[in-house]
């Protein structure tokens, strides 16, 4: 009997032995490393935007505020920005595509965190958020108005407002009703007509609609979701209590989603963006015109009047480093969109820059799979994720909107 | 009989001794895979120039805008004038380019050249490539950064 006990004692220990081995924590350094840096206490403070210098004046806040819900900023009075960004809804809509006059080929983007954005638009096609604000206020698709009829609005309608902040108006007594360089034939003939320093007193009331309508969406913040509760504990050592404990499908989740799925290549930092453009493979949509993506907003952005290298800038030249410094062509800008944030991000199908995927499940699915682009060449490699890892994804992402 | 258990007791317990040993030193090896020459001083390919590059501001961070400097001198130890310096890099890993164009934008004396507009947008494992023109002749130098 007491050989047996002795036996039994010694296989014990080295059963112990071996759970010393192979007994792992729940997450390892490096990977208590990583899940911290996407936790949202690490979010920097809101950095001032030289380049308008009304960005954090409440005033300017409170006008841009009103602006952004008045159906009076587009062409036939029925369209705001709150038409697409719905405030109860994440500030998007939940369509595949935004439909404002028309019909639009992209999904509107969510706005918590937006003033943190190096790009705007999926293709980064603006530099700034005023420059942003400005262009849906014209698309023929969206608000389809055109800069002299805003100005004189903005005079009939807030004047007195606008020079608290801004200064006096000029005069627009001579500005015709209707011009932009951007609108139909008979709009760019009135535009064309005007004199040059006529169309920069418009270009310039222009210009302040969107410093206003940034300085509001400046107080669109992420909130803390689940997933920040659960990383703080885990960082500080704390047991998680209530719903910020992990299931450990959500675990696993987690797991891949900083180690064999690579979602945290791109989707990094506390607002899971690098805030950087990528081909992914996503498939164009049917019956929508050509999507290039990143390769053709280069152009754009770069001709945009509003840009931070052109005369509406507020401060000096060196906040403009990442209009200077950016990526103008090559392979890798070919069919490439931004990096979405995640938070947040399950309850608000479909997904892709133009709703290309209706659940998480598809979304993850392709990444699994990662299909070749039908043009450029994809970032991303296959995967092959079991069921129950890609659900276990799923379940992750979840903890971000909750 | 009872010799032939002692050495059976004997062997699971040399056994459950050798396991431990093993997974202590498996848990506190660090995880030193061979990595990239992460130096930040180096010849260049063809030995025509000593290179050193390093963040402006002495820290890398993830995700921003930064300056780096690059110091070139000769072989000799003279700090090289003038030179016409182009940037290229990526990941590569990921078979991707740089997020930026980082271009040598000021010269600030002693041999050192300011390369603005780097950015890293995730971690991992970067390349640098210079392609460098001075008197002394044309040659480049690669510089390994991992995040």
């Amino acid at each position: 009997m007491r050989r047996i006990a002795s036996i039994a004692s010694l296989l014990a220990l080295a059963a112990f032995a071996l759970l010393g081995g192979c007994g792992k924590p729940q997450f390892g350094d490096a990977e208590k490393k990583t899940i911290a840096s996407l936790a949202l206490n690490t979010l920097p403070s809101l950095k001032v935007d030289t380049t308008n210098q009304y960005a954090d004046v409440p005033a300017a806040a409170a006008l841009g505020s009103t602006l952004f819900f008045d159906a009076g900023m587009s062409r036939d009075g029925t369209v705001s920005c709150s038409t697409c960004h719905k405030i109860d809804r994440q500030f998007q809509d939940d369509l595949p595509q935004a439909v404002g006059v028309g019909h639009t080929n992209r999904r509107t983007m969510p706005l918590a965190g937006v003033a943190r954005n190096p790009w705007f638009f999926w293709d980064g096609r603006r530099d700034s958020l005023w420059a942003q604000a400005l262009t849906p206020l014209e698309n023929p698709l969206e608000q389809a108005g055109n800069r002299a009829a805003f100005a004189h609005y903005i005079k009939k309608r807030f004047g007195e407002r606008y020079e608290r902040i801004f200064g006096p108006l000029p005069d627009l007594s001579s500005a015709p009703a209707n011009a932009t360089p951007l609108g139909s034939d008979a709009e760019k003939a009135a535009w064309n007509a005007m004199p040059t320093g006529r169309q920069d007193d418009v270009n310039r009331v222009f210009a302040n609609i969107g410093k206003a309508i940034a300085a509001f969406e400046r107080s669109i913040e992420p909130q803390q979701t689940r997933f920040d509760r659960f990383a703080i504990d885990l960082a500080t050592g704390a047991k998680p209590e209530g719903n910020a404990a992990f299931s450990p499908e959500e675990v696993l989740g987690l797991k891949l989603f900083i180690g064999k799925a690579n979602c945290v290549t791109c989707h990094n930092g506390p607002r899971f963006t690098d805030n950087s453009f990528h081909n992914t493979g996503v498939p164009p949509v049917d019956g929508l015109p050509p999507d290039r993506g990143r390769v053709d907003a280069v152009a754009q952005v770069g001709a945009d009047p509003f840009n931070c290298l052109g005369k509406f800038r507020d401060g000096d030249e060196s906040a403009c480093r990442e209009l200077r410094f950016m990526v103008k062509d090559g392979p890798q800008i070919t069919r490439a969109y931004k990096t979405p944030s995640l938070r947040g991000a399950a309850d608000r199908p479909p997904y892709m820059h133009a709703g290309q995927f209706s659940t998480l499940d598809e979304v993850v699915a392709h990444y699994s799979k990662a299909p070749p682009s039908v043009e450029g060449v994809s970032e991303v490699h296959p995967l092959h994720l079991s069921e129950r890892e890609r659900a276990a994804l799923v379940a992750f992402l979840k903890t971000l909107s909750e | 009989m009872a010799s032939t258990w002692r050495y059976i007791l004997a062997g699971l317990g040399l056994a459950a001794l050798l396991v431990g040993i093993v997974a202590a030193i498996y848990l506190t090896l660090p995880q030193s895979a061979p990595g990239p020459d992460l130096s930040r001083s180096k010849k260049t390919a063809n030995g025509l120039f000593v290179a050193s590059f390093e963040p402006e501001r002495g820290v890398v961070r993830q995700g921003e805008l930064q300056s780096w400097l690059l110091t070139l001198k000769t072989a000799a130890g003279a700090p090289v004038e003038g030179a016409a310096i182009t940037v290229s890099g990526g990941m590569p890993r990921h078979d991707h380019g740089l997020p930026t164009s980082p271009q040598a934008t000021d010269y600030l004396g002693q041999g050192r050249y300011r390369i603005d507009g780097v950015k890293f947008t995730m971690s991992g494992w970067w390349q640098l490539h210079f392609g460098i023109s001075a008197a002394a002749g044309s040659d480049t130098v690669v510089f390994n950064i991992v995040l």
